[in-house]
């Protein structure tokens, strides 16, 4: 892999092995098999005790709860690496490290720490996370699941989640709900919800054109009783879910990269080999001036992010950097792929090559974790006081 | 068991090398190093040795400078106990002076097996696992393609051309590891974090005098570009006359 | 004026390949240092003595015979200490030996035992002056490196086929020796030893190796890479490494970057792409031709010649077409 810059070079020798360790793990398991089963439309399950025995769930969170105990840079490396394999991988594990266990390990007691995170590093539970719902998207503050405390001190929840990857797969969801009747976002609490409590249901979204190899799920929760203890007690108002949100970010803004490297390399090398007109079209100067303007911006993007896991890892870290980084990168990224697709030509559109799958995936990547959008509207916020969402 | 494992740091295999401006070596520029293919191959057959048989330590060695120390930790995290540099500036070409190093630090280790790559990437010798055993005194099997111990004997396979030996051995012995033998983990994260507070050593290598060094390096002469001399069964014919006539090998 | 020692493997009682090429490269060399005597020593079973003529063709002055029961097996302990003791007991200039497998297991014993350097897979020798020079090939057949060997002796074990067994016809007197142990005493024992499949040429010594790959698209499509070797007659099957991971043909067979490195006469590829991997272990063959159907695969770059088209339809022509060819020379 091409590193114009030499950025190994300001990584740390446990940086650089943990990133070929997950690179060589996407290289034999994952990009085997991937591209059938993003056309299958189901997410490779077999790999998940793999990528648990790898270690890449949560992988910066704590060893004292069965985490790798890695620094941010480390892990927004192994996002680079599961997203040059598949965007839809990498979702799974930002899912589960970022905002299933997270949330666990930020809001949780010290038994829910104990109880859940262990064995999701090992992949033995699968979370997901439940804030976006069918009409509250971009506007989370204006969600209407609702949970109920009881004399007991037992919740009853009922609402709707939608476009919540690992829905059917997951054996608990974190789910950020509105208490007591109170509509206003303060009253927004995460609760623990055990997949196969009595009114749950999930059920998988079909006809995805993107992220295909991902399990996408509507969730519902009909008069679904919590035992007390299921509520995150360190949990409160939007702040929390955002949060997470921003962990998962952060993490997305490496896997974005991940998936322009893979196109570019690819798109590299087949010029270097595809002949035409008696020549390889790398020579021809309408594709050079693709590849300059490819590797120009994985390079901007690597600096990007490199020094804000550095910030991170420093504490200063604050969420609208990590809302530059994701829009930047993940919107380069869209447009390398689809750059890519276009100069491998007619085999660009097979999905023997990657160009196109991930072109097709990163436009979820676009749209989740806040769109584009709505991060052009945190930075002009931060940047000018003004509030530009309403 | 005790297992020693010997590796060596060596650039990737798959990478175009260029010579350097001294002419007696390659050119390092761009160069990725990593665990030599066969001596990573031999770490995972001691581990896995290891982890079959109960408790057990396996211990690395490398010959270098101190580059070679993130050798021996990546070897560490894949689950190698601890590691011992034997250090010294430049790793010489001569296999009989590295084995010698080796040698002298191995002895009196209680080692129940010494394992090495068949040969280094490198300097393709084949020369310091079968030499060091040697001049420790204890059996050795050379390109091991099967390896079994049991009850303090081991029974090894080796390919031999057009022919596969089957032989049997006493421990403590010594083992050079071909391919084939076992796909080599790679760390996780978890076991690359432990690597960092496993014990490595480092002492000066007592190498034996270079007897052997590098004249030259160059690279092979190009082959004259060939030609496609034809399309599908039609093509045959052409074929047959030109290896007969032109190449002359029919 | 100065004497060499070549040990020549055998299996049973009978010379392999390597052991002429030996005696040919320590003959060139003991006449490049101004004459000497060529000593091929020779271990193995009652018989294997009758090889002494042969060796004297190709250039032994002196054939030390060690015959041994024990030596049904390839018995590597005993013959180390025999050539070692010899070596003691004599003094030579260098050791000549093949790097072949066994070669491989010998040489750097007796180099270690004798606290000699020694040099491996040597394509070339040269004397010059004080020391020896010697060429091998490196980083898997990528680089090409030259050796000084220094000191008053060495163990020079050459590339199995880099050097052509060439008469040079010697009155070759024959010693007996004992060996200088018993191969009961060793301690690595040879239990069996299974061959290959009846008349399997070995990749190593075959003149011209019929290799197939991915391309093949199935297992049992192998069968033409088979009948093309057999046409050819004195041919083996290699495989690329895709389709011996795959299981589709033992490991042994591969020809590549970790498996063997070949130089025959002829190397036909048959539905291999040319990935670096497999280059590395075949590009110093002397002729070679790759049948492949995509016009852009590397393979073609290194193909003296070259058959853009389906390996199902141009190989069965080509065993025809072989077979005919062959029938009438």
């Amino acid at each position: 892999m091409l590193d114009f810059y030499n950025i190994d070079s300001v990584l740390s020798e446990d940086e650089r092995a943990v990133r070929d360790s997950v690179r060589r793990f996407v290289d034999e398991r994952v990009i085997p098999i991937i591209g059938n089963c993003y056309v299958e439309g189901r997410f490779p399950k077999e790999l998940i005790p793999e990528m648990a025995e790898l270690g890449v769930f949560g992988a910066n969170l704590p060893e004292e709860y069965g985490c790798a105990g890695l620094n941010n840079v480390a892990y927004g490396l192994i996002m680079q690496e599961l997203e040059r394999g598949d965007s839809g991988v990498r979702s799974f594990a930002s899912v589960q490290g970022a905002l299933a266990m997270y949330p666990i390990y930020a809001f949780g007691s010290e038994e829910q720490r104990k109880k859940w995170l262990p064995r999701m590093a090992k992949g033995e539970v699968i979370g997901c996370f439940g804030l976006t719902e069918p009409d509250y998207g971009s506007n989370p503050s204006g969600m209407i699941t609702m949970a109920k405390e009881q004399k007991d001190g037992t919740w009853i929840l009922n609402g709707a989640k939608m476009w919540i990857t690992n829905g059917s797969t997951a054996k608990i969801a974190v789910v950020w709900a509105k208490t007591n009747g109170d509509t206003s976002d303060k009253s927004i609490r995460g609760f623990i919800v055990p997949t196969d409590s009595k009114g749950f249901k999930a059920k998988d979204q079909k006809g995805k054109l993107s992220l295909r190899a991902s399990d996408t799920s509507e969730l519902v929760f009909q008069d679904l009783e919590l035992p007390a203890d299921a509520i995150l007690p360190k949990s409160g108002g939007l702040k929390s879910p955002l949060m997470c949100l921003t962990q998962a970010r952060y993490g997305i803004s490496w896997g974005a990269l991940g998936a322009a490297m893979a196109c570019f390399e690819e798109a590299l090398e087949y010029s270097k080999n595809r002949v035409m007109f008696d020549r390889p079209i790398g020579g021809f100067q309408i594709q050079q001036e693709r590849l300059a303007e490819m590797l120009t911006e994985i390079v901007k993007g690597q600096l990007v992010v490199l020094h804000l896991g550095r910030l991170k890892d420093a504490g200063t870290m604050v969420p609208q950097q990590v809302s530059l980084a994701k829009r930047n990168n993940v919107n380069i990224a869209t447009d390398i792929a689809r750059e890519a697709r276009r100069l491998l030509g007619a085999n660009g559109i097979l999905a023997e090559y990657s160009a196109m799958r991930h072109m097709a995936n990163l436009e979820s990547v676009y749209t989740y974790e806040g769109t584009h959008d709505v991060h052009s509207l945190v930075l002009g916020q931060a940047l000018t006081g003004l509030n530009a969402f309403k | 068991m005790k297992i020693a494992v010997c590796i060596k740091r060596t650039p990737d295999s798959e990478s175009r090398f260029k010579i350097a401006s001294s002419q007696t070596a390659i050119d390092e520029t761009g160069l990725k190093f990593d665990i030599d293919d066969f001596a990573s191959y031999a770490v995972e057959v001691a581990l896995q040795l290891n982890e079959k048989q109960g408790p057990g330590e396996t211990v690395v060695y490398a010959v270098g400078p101190d580059l070679v120390q993130e050798t021996l930790r990546k070897a560490m995290s894949m689950g190698a106990d601890r590691a011992v540099q034997l250090k010294t500036d430049a790793v010489p070409y001569d296999g009989i002076a590295v084995a010698k190093a080796l040698a002298a630090e191995l002895k009196g280790g209680g080692y129940d097996l010494v394992l090495f790559g068949k040969h280094a990437f490198d300097t393709s010798g084949g020369i310091v696992g079968t030499a060091t055993a040697e001049l420790l005194g204890i059996p050795c099997v050379t390109a091991a393609t099967k390896l079994e111990i049991a009850n303090g004997r081991g029974t090894a396979r080796r390919d031999l051309e057009g022919a596969a030996e089957t032989v049997e051995f006493p421990l403590p012995a010594a083992v050079t590891i071909d391919e084939g033998i076992a796909r080599p983990r790679y760390p996780s994260l978890k076991g690359i974090m432990a690597a960092k507070k496993k014990p490595l050593e480092t002492k000066p290598a007592q190498l034996g005098a270079a007897r052997v060094t590098v004249k030259s390096m160059d690279l092979p002469p190009e082959r004259p570009a060939g030609r496609i001399i034809g399309e599908g069964a039609a093509a045959v014919p052409e074929l047959i006359r030109l290896l007969q006539t032109e190449a002359k090998v029919l | 004026m100065a004497n060499v020692l070549v040990f020549a493997e055998t299996r049973g009682t009978a010379l392999r390949k390597t052991a002429l090429e030996a005696v040919t490269a320590a003959r060139a060399f003991v006449d490049a240092i101004g004459g000497g005597e060529v000593h091929a020593l020779v271990a193995g079973p009652s018989g294997v003595g009758a090889t002494a003529s042969q060796l004297g063709e190709h250039g032994a002055d002196v054939v030390l015979v060690a015959e041994n029961a024990g030596l049904e097996k390839f018995d590597r302990e005993s013959i180390t200490s025999t050539i070692a003791a010899r070596a003691t007991a004599v003094s030579y200039r260098a050791i000549f030996l093949g790097f072949s497998a066994q070669g491989r297991d010998v040489g750097p014993r007796v180099a270690a035992k004798l606290d000699l350097p020694i040099v491996t897979d040597v394509t070339e020798v040269q004397a010059a002056g004080d020391a020896i020079v010697v060429k091998h090939p490196a980083y898997a057949n990528k680089v090409i490196v030259t050796l000084q060997v220094s000191g008053p002796s060495a163990v020079i074990a050459i590339r199995p086929s880099a050097v052509t067994a060439t008469p040079s016809a010697k009155t070759a007197k024959v010693e007996t020796i004992a060996l200088a142990a018993e191969p009961s005493a060793s301690r690595v024992v040879v239990k069996d030893v299974v061959e290959g499949g009846k008349g399997k040429i070995d990749l190593g010594e075959a003149p011209v190796i019929v290799s197939g790959g991915r391309g093949l698209k199935a297992p049992e499509n192998f069968k033409l890479v088979e009948d093309l070797a057999a046409a050819f007659g004195n041919a083996a099957v290699g495989a690329t490494r895709a389709v011996t991971d795959d299981g589709w043909r033992p490991h042994s067979d591969q020809i590549g970057q970790t498996g063997r490195q070949v130089s025959p006469q002829l190397y036909v590829a048959v539905g291999i792409s040319g990935a670096i991997q497999h280059l590395a272990g075949m590009r110093s063959s002397k002729t070679i031709v790759a049948i492949n159907k995509d016009k852009e695969a590397p393979i073609f770059k290194v193909a003296d010649y070259g058959i853009v088209g389906d390996v199902m339809e141009v190989v069965p022509a080509l065993t025809a077409a072989v077979k005919e060819a062959k029938a009438h020379h």
